[in-house]
């Protein structure tokens, strides 16, 4: 049963394992240098819908039932999902789970989401509320311009500036099976927010709480860096990740040699004109789900991994009014063994 | 000549928005609105009407040319109506550019689907 050590640290003393996992995506992540790992690749970003919004939940579905077939699963073997998307209401994820006959706890975290996801997926088993769980996370460019932006057919310009949205999937089974890579703790991050108010500048928004919930976290569970392989965040981009190890700095934590950013793993910057890397939910989901976990399984990545999802808590709404971004960050905690950590 | 002098401005009041949309933070519907008032206000004080003449359609397509147009019908309502013309010219000075657009963007919505970039 997952209980708290320190501030806001929940271990999960039972392991749960994230069992199988599957990513899918579209052109331009195909092109990236992940693109082979890519359980799906669909060049078509409709994926076959007439609207980018049914594409986004046809990408969940994909990857629902990829991750399933991997771990030799039915749907019906779900207890719960966890799921959430960029749009408005969740809608991504409500469509995609609408044939799934699995109760479905829809979620908001911005491109935290997956984390979130598979945190309260893996605290649900260590609790003994399941045996399975399904979490997925996704997002899509088109849907997520006219979310944030404007409708693609408005013709409108990108600030050059601007993180590109990922249109992507990412689905994990996390279950109560003895395979790798097991979750030892996760750690729900308070909300930050240091003032930001470009929107362009989310990076800068987010790297604050990933800052505060890796130092909440290893000071909940007395570990440094060097204890992690891996330290992976979710989306800070270029400019955040650099803020994010500064900030660390300013608290004695060096990250620096372990630190990665799926943002800026997903995309060639260069090659492929997307300077400041990628976002959206889609964007963690996919990298950690054809990447990260997979290695783990295998025994070739990290033996010991930090996931921390970054979001910015905004709204369209809440920027033409002037608010800053609050950012969240949520942090789980992999080992390739099952020897319990916590 | 005079096309060479229209694609040089036109071009040139391009690339002062692009410079906008790199440079500032400004959105792309804030900065085509401050054109059409950077439009009315050089119409106002009586410079757009020379440069659009010299320049031709270089001044007069892009947007700052429609705020031109609108002062201009403006000034050309209240002289034939008096103060209802304030309301009424900039409009109906501008109707042909408006309905025209209205029309195409009608006809394009129903014709093409956007496409992912």
């Amino acid at each position: 049963m997952a209980y708290k050590i320190g501030r806001d640290t929940l271990a999960t003393p039972s392991c749960p394992s994230v069992l199988a996992t599957a990513a899918v995506g579209s052109g331009k992540e195909g092109d990236g240098p992940l693109g082979k790992e890519f359980d799906l690749i669909e060049a078509d970003s409709r994926f076959g819908e007439q609207t980018w919004e049914k594409a986004e939940s046809r990408m969940q579905e994909l990857a629902c039932k990829i991750a399933l077939g991997k771990a030799n699963r039915k749907m019906s073997d779900m207890d719960f999902i966890f799921a959430g998307d960029l749009l408005n209401q969740c809608i991504a994820s409500a469509y995609g789970a609408r044939s799934s006959g699995v109760p479905f706890i829809g979620l908001y975290g911005a491109c935290s989401t997956f984390a979130e996801a598979v945190a309260l997926a893996a605290v649900f088993v260590d609790g003994g509320a399941g045996k399975n769980m399904l979490a997925v996370a996704s997002s899509h460019f088109c849907s997520a311009e006219r979310q944030y932006r404007f409708p693609l057919e408005y013709g409108g310009q990108r600030p050059p500036t601007a993180q590109w949205t990922a249109t992507a999937a990412g689905a994990a089974i996390v279950s109560g099976e003895r395979k790798a890579p097991f979750v030892q703790a996760v750690c729900f991050g308070r909300i930050q927010d240091l003032g930001i108010s470009d929107q362009n500048n989310m990076g800068a928004a987010m790297a604050p709480a990933a800052a505060s919930t890796i130092k909440t976290f290893l000071e909940d569970t007395g570990t440094k860096p060097e204890d992690y392989e891996l330290i992976l965040t979710g989306d800070l981009g270029k400019v955040g990740s650099d803020l994010l190890e500064q900030l660390l700095q300013k608290d004695g934590i060096d990250i620096m040699e372990r630190h990665q950013d799926c943002g800026l793993l997903l995309y060639d910057r260069e090659k492929q004109q997307v300077e400041s890397g990628a976002s959206g939910c889609g964007c963690a989901a996919s990298v950690a789900s054809c990447h990260l976990f997979p290695h783990m399984e295998k025994g070739e990545g990290p033996k010991s991994a930090l996931v921390i999802a970054t979001g910015a808590l905004l709204s369209p709404t809440s920027i033409q009014q002037g608010e800053t971004i609050p950012g969240v960050a949520h942090l789980v905690c992999f080992t390739a063994e099952e020897r319990r950590l916590f | 000549m005079e096309y060479v002098r229209a694609f040089l401005i036109g071009g040139i009041l391009c690339a002062i928005g692009q410079v906008f949309i790199d440079r500032t933070k400004l959105t792309p519907a804030r900065i085509l609105v401050g054109n059409v008032v950077t439009g009315v206000f050089l119409s106002a004080i009586g410079i757009y009407e020379p440069f659009a003449k010299y320049a031709g359609a270089g001044a007069t397509v892009p947007l700052t040319g429609f705020g031109h147009l609108l002062a201009k019908g403006v000034k050309e309502g209240v002289a034939e109506k008096g103060l209802l013309g304030i309301f009424s010219g900039g409009l109906t000075a501008s109707s042909a550019g408006i309905a025209a657009s209205i029309l195409f963007g009608m006809a394009i919505a129903l014709l093409f689907q956007p496409k992912d970039k």
